[in-house]
C-alpha cells in the first residue's frame, strides 16, 4: 500500500477543515455573549441557549421534532422488520417490486415528495394533522431501516433457525429467541438512523407542517430567511448536539462506519 | 427390527427428481452413512428425515409411527448441521440446554443433563463461553452435545467433519463413533468423504443421481462394489477392459490384451466385453520375469505409510501400492513382474466408460 | 454454505416459498408480513405522486384558486417560457459544477483515506462522512455565517488586503455549500469501490514493470470508475433538487427548481404549475438513475463480475 505523501496530507487537511468549518463555527458562535454573530472571544455565555428555551415557538418545535422522530422511527421499524423478513426469505410474485417500492423514497427528491403529500393531505383533509406528518416521516425513513435489516437478515446463517426448530421450538419462539436477537443490531441501528433522519428532515416537512406541527429544522429555516442572529446558532448547536448523541449511540450499537459506508 | 424405515421416498422439484425411490431400514443403535458425490441426493434425503423438506411420495416411519407429514419441531430428532448452527448470542450452556427448555424440563434436571452432555464431549469447562470464543472443533462438539442431550431417537449428522482440518477430522471421526457407541443412539451421517464413511459406519448407503446404488458394510462395498462408479468412488482401482474368450465349467477366460485371466463364469457369455477391477494394494510386485505380466516403473509417489507406483505394461498404465516396510523402493524405470491372486479380481460387465476428466471432478 | 442445503440441486427457487422451517408452506405469509408497509407506501408514495401527476394537468383559476379540467398549458409554459428555462439552466449549471468539484475533491480524498493506517483512517472517514447526519439547515446556516459580510472568510480577505466582498447570494456560494453537503455522497461509493479492490492486483501490475502513474490510470481508475459514476449521479440528482441551500444562500433572485416549486405551491398557490415543475424534476431524476442502472452497471458487471 503506497503511503500518503506530504502533498496528499495537505490536501486532506484542507478537506477536513472544509468539512468541519461550518459546524465548528456554528457551535462556537452559539456561545457568544454578544448580540451579533461574533466568535465568543470575550468569554462563553449560555444566553442564546436560554433564549431558545424561552422562545415558545422554538420550544414547541423542539418537542415536535423529538416526538415526531421517536414515533416515526418506531413505526418504521415495526413495519420494516416483517417486510424485510418477507422480502429476503420468500420468493413471491411482486417481491422485486416491493423491494424497489420500499427503497424508492431514496431516489425521489424530498421536494417532490413534499408537494405530493401536500396535495394528498389537501384531498383527504389531513392538512395540519400530526399523525399524517408522522406517517410521511415513516415513509421517508423506512428505506434506511430496510437497507440495514436486509443486510442483517441476508448475512444470517439460516441453519441456526433450523436448529432451533429441530430442538422443538415453535415458530414464535424461534423468532423471539433466535432470529430477533441475531438481527437486533440491525433493528436498533435502523431505529437510530431513522430517528436522526427524521429529526433532520427539512425539505419535505416544509410543505406539510402546519403552525402547530412545525418541526425544529423548518422553524429554523423560516427564521433564518428573515433574520440572522446568534439564537439560530444556538438552535443549530442544539440540533448538532442531539444528532451527535444519537450518532454515538448508533456507533455503540452498530458501528457508525458500517452505517455510513456499508457492510464489510 | 427396523427402527427408522424409509419406503420409496421420492422428492421432485418440478420435473427434476432429486431423490428417487429410496428405501432404507435402519436398526436401533446403528451408525449408517449416506455416501455419494455432490448432487447425489444424500442431503435432501436427510432433510426429508428431519422434516425440512416435504416428501413428494413415499413414507418415513420412526419406531412404528408415520412421521412423513410431521412438522420438524415435533419430530424430536437431534441434528448436527454442517455449519454447526450454534446460537451465537447464547453461551455454550444455553445452547445445549435449549432443546431441554423446549421440552419443558425442570431447571435442576436440565442442569444435570447439560453437565453430563458437556462432559461427554469433553467441554465441561467451557459452559460459560460463547461460540465465537471457541475453535472449530469445539463448536462442533457443542453442536453434538446439543443434539444428544435431548436423547433423540435418531441423530442426524450433516457433513459434521467437513469444516475441520485433516488431522482434527481424523481424531473427531473416532471420537464421534465412541460417543455414539456410549449413548447408543441410532445415527445417520451424510458425507462425501469415503474414508470417513467407511471408518466409522456399521453400514454405508451409496447414492448416485438420487438413487441408492448399494447398501452394505463398508468392507463389503470396498471389496465387492456393485457398479463401476462405486468402484471408482470408494477407492483407487485399476480398470482393465477385456473380452470374454471362452466359457466352460463355471469359469470364464477373459483376454486382457492377450493375457488370459480366469474369473467365475457367473452368467458371462463368450465375446462379451467386461472390465476387470483390481485394487492397487492387491497387486504383488515380483522380480522381473516372474508374475503374470511384465511392467516397468514410470513414476513413484511417497505417501508416508505406502509407496504408489505407476507401472507401464501390456495392459497400459497400472497403479500398484506397497507398504512402506523400510526397504528401498523400486527405482524409476526399473522392470518388475506384476502378479495377483485370482480372488481379488472383480468383474463389471460392459465397456469401460472414460474416467472423469479433471473438469468434471470439480 | 450456510443452511441445510449443501447439495446444489437441493434448494432451487422454483417458486415454492422456502421459509425458515423448510416444510411450512404458507403462501399468504409474505403478504401479511409485508402488508402494513406496502399499504403505507401505496398511500403515501404512489397515491400522492399520482395525484401530483394529475394535478399538473389541471387548469388553475387565479381568481378562485380552484383547480379542475385538463390542460397542457402548464407544461407548455414551463418548457418554453424564458423565465423557467433560465432557472432550469441555472439549476443544471450549479448541479453540474457541484458534481464536478465533488469528484475532483472526493476521489483523491477517498484514495488518501484508503491509504491511511488505522486508527487515523476510521477517524478521518468519520470526520468526512459524519456531517451527513446533521440537518441541512444547520450546514447551510453555517455557510451563511462563514461567508457573510462579517464572516470568517471576509475577515481573512480583509486581513489579506482584498477587502470585503459580497459572497452571499451568489451562485458560487450555492455551489460551495452544495459541495460541502454532497461530498460524503461522492466519497462513499468511491470508498466502497476502493475497498473491493484486490491489493494483489496492484502488486501484480507493479511486478510486471508498470510505473505508479500507469498503475493508477490503467489498473485502479477503471475499477473505481463505477463508484465515481454512481457518486456523480447521486450528487447531481440531489443538487438539482436541493432546496435549503439555494433558499438560504441563493437569496430571492437566484432561483432554482426547488425554490420555484416552493414559490408556486406556498406563494402563488398555483399548484398545477408547481406540480408540473415537480413532475419534470422527478422524471429527470428517474431517467438519470435508470440510465445508470441499465447501461453502466450492466457493462461493468460483465467486465468485472
Amino acid at each position: 500500500m503506497t503511503k500518503n505523501g506530504p502533498l496528499a496530507l495537505v490536501f486532506h487537511t484542507l478537506v477536513v477543515v472544509f468539512m468541519l468549518a461550518p459546524l465548528v463555527i456554528v457551535c462556537l458562535v452559539a456561545f457568544t455573549p454578544e448580540n451579533t454573530l461574533t466568535l465568543p472571544t470575550a468569554g462563553f455565555s449560555l444566553r442564546w441557549f436560554k433564549a431558545v428555551f424561552a422562545h415558545p415557538d422554538f420550544v414547541q418545535s423542539f418537542w415536535n421534532s423529538l416526538w415526531l422522530a421517536f414515533m416515526a422511527a418506531t413505526i418504521a421499524v415495526a413495519a420494516a422488520v416483517p417486510a424485510a423478513l418477507a422480502i429476503t426469505r420468500w420468493e413471491f410474485p411482486g417481491r422485486q417490486f416491493l423491494n424497489a417500492l420500499f427503497l424508492s423514497p431514496l431516489i425521489i427528491p424530498h421536494l417532490v415528495l413534499g408537494v405530493a403529500m401536500l396535495r394528498l393531505f389537501a384531498v383527504v383533509g389531513a392538512t395540519g394533522s400530526f399523525a399524517w406528518l408522522v406517517a410521511a416521516h415513516v415513509v421517508i425513513v423506512t428505506p434506511y431501516v430496510m437497507r440495514l435489516l436486509i443486510a442483517a437478515i441476508s448475512g444470517f446463517d439460516r441453519s441456526v433457525e433450523q436448529a432451533a426448530y429441530s430442538l422443538g421450538a415453535s415458530e414464535a419462539t424461534v423468532f423471539r429467541r433466535v432470529t430477533l436477537p441475531m438481527i437486533l443490531p440491525g433493528v436498533t441501528g435502523g431505529w437510530l438512523l431513522a430517528f436522526i433522519n427524521s429529526f433532520d428532515e427539512l425539505t419535505m416537512s416544509i410543505f406539510i407542517t402546519s403552525p402547530s406541527t412545525v418541526t425544529l429544522p423548518v422553524r429554523m429555516y423560516m427564521y433564518a430567511t428573515e433574520s440572522i442572529d446568534p439564537m439560530m446558532a444556538a438552535v443549530s448547536a442544539l440540533i448538532i448536539g442531539i444528532t451527535a448523541a444519537a450518532a454515538l449511540l448508533l456507533d455503540r450499537v452498530y458501528g457508525l462506519d458500517r452505517i455510513l459506508v456499508g457492510q464489510k | 427390527m427396523s427402527f427408522l424405515t424409509l419406503r420409496n421416498v421420492t422428492k421432485r422439484y418440478g420435473s427434476f427428481e432429486a431423490v428417487g425411490n429410496v428405501t432404507l431400514s435402519v436398526d436401533k443403535g446403528e451408525f449408517v452413512s449416506l455416501l455419494g458425490p455432490s448432487g447425489c441426493g444424500k442431503t435432501t434425503t436427510l432433510q426429508m428425515i428431519a422434516g425440512f423438506v416435504d416428501v413428494t411420495s413415499g413414507t418415513i416411519e420412526l419406531d412404528g409411527r408415520d412421521i412423513t407429514r410431521t412438522k420438524p419441531n415435533s419430530r424430536g430428532l437431534g441434528i448436527v448441521f454442517q455449519s454447526y448452527a450454534l446460537f451465537p448470542h447464547m453461551t455454550v450452556y444455553d445452547n445445549v440446554s435449549f432443546g431441554l427448555e423446549m421440552k419443558r424440563v425442570a431447571k435442576a434436571e436440565r442442569a444435570a443433563l447439560v453437565e453430563e452432555a458437556l462432559a461427554l464431549v469433553h467441554l465441561d469447562k467451557y459452559a460459560k463461553r460463547y461460540p465465537r470464543e471457541l475453535s472449530g472443533g469445539q463448536r462442533q462438539r457443542v453442536a453434538l452435545a446439543r443434539a444428544i442431550v435431548i436423547r433423540p431417537p435418531v441423530l442426524l449428522l450433516d457433513e459434521p467433519l467437513s469444516n475441520l482440518d485433516a488431522k482434527l477430522r481424523e481424531a473427531m471421526q473416532f471420537e464421534l463413533r465412541d460417543i455414539q457407541r456410549k449413548v447408543g443412539t441410532t445415527t445417520i451421517m451424510v458425507t462425501h468423504d469415503q474414508a470417513e464413511a467407511f471408518s466409522i459406519s456399521d453400514r454405508v448407503v451409496v447414492m448416485e443421481a438420487g438413487r441408492i446404488t448399494q447398501i452394505d458394510q463398508p468392507y463389503r462395498i470396498y471389496e465387492h462394489p456393485e457398479t463401476e462408479f462405486i468402484s471408482r468412488f470408494v477407492g483407487k482401482t485399476n480398470m482393465l477392459p477385456g473380452t470374454v474368450a471362452t466359457v466352460a465349467d463355471g469359469h470364464a477366460a477373459v483376454s486382457l490384451a492377450g493375457v488370459p485371466v480366469e474369473v467365475p463364469a457367473d452368467g458371462l457369455s463368450a465375446g462379451e466385453a467386461v472390465v476387470l477391477c483390481i485394487r492397487p494394494e492387491k497387486l504383488r510386485l515380483t522380480a522381473p520375469g516372474q508374475g503374470r505380466i511384465a511392467g516397468r516403473v514410470t513414476d513413484r509417489f511417497f505417501l508416508g505409510s505406502q509407496w504408489l507406483y505407476h507401472l507401464d505394461g501390456p495392459l497400459g498404465t497400472v497403479m500398484a501400492v506397497t507398504a512402506n516396510d523400510g526397504d528401498a523402493p523400486l527405482e524409476q524405470g526399473a522392470p518388475v513382474g506384476i502378479d495377483w491372486p485370482a480372488s481379488v479380481v472383480r468383474v463389471h460387465r460392459g465397456v469401460l466408460s472414460a474416467a472423469p476428466a479433471l473438469e468434471e471432478l470439480e | 454454505m450456510s443452511s441445510f442445503s449443501t447439495d446444489p440441486a437441493a434448494s432451487p427457487l422454483s417458486g415454492e416459498p422456502q421459509d425458515a422451517a423448510g416444510g411450512f408452506r404458507k403462501r399468504f405469509a409474505p403478504a401479511l408480513m409485508a402488508g402494513p408497509a406496502t399499504l403505507l407506501f401505496a398511500t403515501l408514495v404512489l397515491t400522492p405522486l399520482l395525484l401530483t401527476l394529475l394535478l399538473s394537468f389541471n387548469e388553475y383559476d387565479h381568481a378562485t384558486g380552484r383547480t379542475h379540467g385538463f390542460t397542457l398549458s402548464h407544461y407548455a409554459e414551463v418548457l418554453t417560457d424564458g423565465y423557467y428555462l433560465e432557472i432550469f439552466l441555472r439549476t443544471f449549471r450549479v448541479a453540474a459544477l457541484a458534481t464536478a468539484i465533488c469528484a475532483i475533491i472526493g476521489v483523491p480524498e477517498a484514495l488518501i483515506l484508503s491509504r491511511m493506517r488505522n486508527p487515523w483512517r476510521s477517524v478521518f472517514l468519520l470526520v468526512v462522512l459524519a456531517p451527513l447526519l446533521v440537518s441541512v439547515v444547520v450546514r447551510a446556516f453555517g455557510w451563511s455565517m462563514l461567508l457573510g459580510p462579517d464572516g470568517v472568510v471576509n475577515m481573512i480577505l480583509q486581513a489579506v488586503g482584498i477587502g470585503r466582498t459580497r459572497l452571499l447570494y451568489t451562485e458560487g456560494t450555492v455551489v460551495v455549500a452544495l459541495v460541502h453537503v454532497m461530498l460524503p455522497f461522492m466519497v462513499i461509493p468511491v470508498w466502497t469501490s476502493l475497498q473491493k479492490l484486490d491489493p494483489a492486483v496492484e502488486q501484480a501490475a507493479l511486478s510486471f514493470g508498470a510505473s505508479r502513474p500507469t498503475t493508477m490510470v490503467r489498473v485502479i481508475a477503471p475499477q473505481i470508475l463505477p463508484g465515481i459514476l454512481s457518486g456523480s449521479l447521486i450528487v447531481f440528482g440531489l443538487s438539482a433538487s436541493a432546496f435549503a441551500i439555494p433558499g438560504l444562500l441563493g437569496g430571492r433572485r437566484l432561483k432554482m427548481v426547488a425554490t420555484v416549486v416552493y414559490d408556486q405551491y406556498l406563494g402563488e398557490l398555483n399548484w398545477p404549475l408547481g406540480a408540473t415543475v415537480a413532475v419534470i424534476l422527478l422524471v429527470a431524476n428517474l431517467i438519470v438513475m435508470l440510465t445508470y442502472h441499465h447501461v453502466v452497471e450492466g457493462q461493468y458487471r460483465k467486465r468485472m463480475g
